[in-house]
């Protein structure tokens, strides 16, 4: 693994990163792919495909294992990894990032882990309703097995949490607060300083659902001063099904194994075991070695970008997507908080979002429809579903103008 | 992949102005259809004499394909008797799904769905209303779900 790169460059030069990413040079229905979906799942660039073939072509073997050469380069590889974690989080220490599947499967270490030894009956945990899906259905299983109550804090009409009623439902019931540091359907930012030191102020742990916010922001789980942080490669221009969950180690230190098996144990007996130290007491079976080194290899690209550097490019191409689309008879931006990622929902007037996202495709243009697994989102709004345009790294001032002229068809096609 | 093969103007024409748009109260029978991945939802009320659809009328909200699937089917099964009926959703989804129809039979304005089977993606969107029929003539209580 390559050290931190000295100096980020300033600004990013849009026509060499796109050049990085393959699959952006392909063509759909015979058009150039615009893709406009990266909030479902980003793209990977060269460094990260060329790392994970380096490693499936040379290094693989079964980590923490063998004595043999292999064993001992997939060991270095994937601690190696997680250190590439530890330092873009600039987390205190490697012990406090565990590998899992994704932000889900974090989310439900938690839950599982920390939740089911934690949580009582009369016990309250405190998310908001614009919460993805995995940041609501784990916390109803463990609410149902504990007795605990889930309860939502509510948001505005911008799309933003509602702040005062976020701080009255912060009680003194509340175990846990787990809300998301960007919506994922809307784009807003939250105002996590605020929100942990609400819930420090009160002794109340903080979860942070980072799915959206790593591409795009700078994380610094320290100056946050969060609890557990929980982020998926994929969203990040890594592989899909390797993730990470950052978790304070005084809090790690105290949560029960949530998953059985081989790596998690230093020893077996078959009355009982003794349990490995962290992190990898909450790694059971062999890990997804492979995607960890692509996760590595995506965080160290876009320290190479610089984070910087990257919010400020999609914040450019966010206003001018944003200024295009308000322009458009019968085009509706929903969720227009006054801090927000390069996330465009909207609707169109006499147009159902799944058409929207038929024709565009036909156009070449990918984004996505439907109700982005924020179904109680949704509800607040009224509405079953939205057109979603997500910009990446990779997107460009052309890419918005491809937009924009599909969304022009749709209206030729519907009239 | 040309456009207006899936958006044909009998489909524009039956999302702008759906027929037998509504609600029947008193009805014979009644079902909810919904499909969990776009938000769709279907309500189909109908009346029955003996073994005759005479009235049907359904809301809800969904895209241009389902809601002129519900528009089309709804003129279509209208008078006809239950096999009759079973007949056509037997030859609309065959169209749907891009094969022949079984006795090579004439769909009339239901053909106007055959554009669909391009699109692998929206074939649910077509056929809720269909299920959701079978379900309203079977007096289903459950709601019916494309999932």
């Amino acid at each position: 693994m390559s050290a931190r790169p000295a100096l980020a460059p300033a600004s990013l030069d849009p026509v060499r990163v796109r050049a990085e990413f393959p699959i952006l040079a392909r063509t759909i229905h015979g058009k150039p792919l615009v893709y406009l979906d990266s909030a479902a799942s980003s793209q990977r660039p060269w460094a990260v495909l060329r790392a994970v073939e380096h490693y499936e072509t040379s290094c693989h073997a079964n980590v923490h294992r063998g004595v043999h050469s292999l064993s001992q380069w997939a060991t270095e590889a994937y601690e190696g990894a997680r250190e590439t974690v530890r330092r873009f989080l600039n987390a205190r220490s490697t012990r406090e990032i565990v590998f899992v599947r994704g932000t889900t499967e974090a989310i439900n270490l938690v839950a599982n882990s920390w939740g089911r030894s934690q949580l009582k009956a009369g016990d309250e945990v405190l998310i908001t309703q614009l919460e993805h899906h995995s940041n609501i259905v784990p916390w109803q299983l463990i609410c149902a097995a504990t007795g605990a109550t889930l309860r939502a804090a509510p948001i505005t009409a911008a799309g933003e949490l509602d702040m005062s009623a976020f701080a009255r439902l912060l009680t003194a019931r509340t175990r846990l607060v787990a809300v998301a540091h960007i919506s994922n359907a809307l784009g807003t930012v939250l105002p996590v300083h605020e929100i942990v030191r609400l819930a420090h102020a009160q002794g109340i742990p903080v979860l942070l659902d980072g799915a959206q916010a790593v591409a795009h922001a700078s994380v610094d789980v320290r100056a946050l001063d969060c609890d557990f942080y929980a982020f998926s490669g994929h969203k990040v221009y890594g592989p899909t099904g390797i993730g990470a969950l950052y978790a304070r180690e005084s809090l790690l230190a105290t949560m029960p194994p949530w998953q059985g098996g081989g790596d998690m144990i230093l020893s077996v007996q078959i009355e009982s075991s003794t349990y490995n130290d962290l992190p990898w007491r909450f790694e059971a079976g062999t890990p997804n070695i492979s995607g960890a080194v692509g996760l590595g290899a995506a965080l160290e690209y876009v320290e190479s970008l610089g984070r910087e550097a990257i919010a400020a490019h999609e914040q450019g191409l966010l206003e001018l997507a944003s200024a295009r689309l308000a322009a458009m008879p019968g085009l509706r931006l929903v969720g227009t908080a006054a801090h927000k990622a390069a996330v465009i929902s909207f609707t169109m007037q006499g147009v159902h979002p799944h058409d929207i996202g038929t024709i565009l495709d036909s156009e070449g243009v990918a984004i996505r429809t439907g109700h982005h697994c924020a179904m109680p989102l949704m509800e607040y709004y009224g509405l079953a579903a939205t057109a979603r345009a997500s910009f990446g790294c990779y997107n460009n001032a052309h890419d918005v103008e491809r937009l924009v002229q599909a969304l022009q068809r749709v209206r030729e096609v519907f009239g | 992949m040309d456009l207006k093969e899936l958006y044909r103007e009998v489909i524009l024409d039956h999302n702008r102005s759906p027929r037998n748009f509504g609600r029947l109260d008193p009805a014979d029978g009644s079902a909810a259809g919904h499909n969990p991945l776009c938000g769709d939802t279907l309500d189909i009320t109908l009346r029955m004499q003996g073994d005759r659809l005479t009235e049907l009328r359904f809301e809800g909200q969904g895209c241009a394909i389902s809601v002129a699937s519900a528009s089309l089917m709804s003129e279509a099964v209208k008078g006809r008797r239950r096999d009759e009926i079973e007949q056509i959703f037997g030859d609309v989804h065959a169209l749907l799904t891009g094969r022949e129809s079984p006795g090579g039979r004439d769909l009339g304005k239901l053909a106007a769905l055959a554009g669909v089977a391009e699109y692998p993606a929206r074939v649910k969107c077509a056929s809720l209303c269909w299920h959701t029929l079978n379900a309203a003539l079977a007096h289903q209580q459950t709601p019916v779900s494309t999932e």
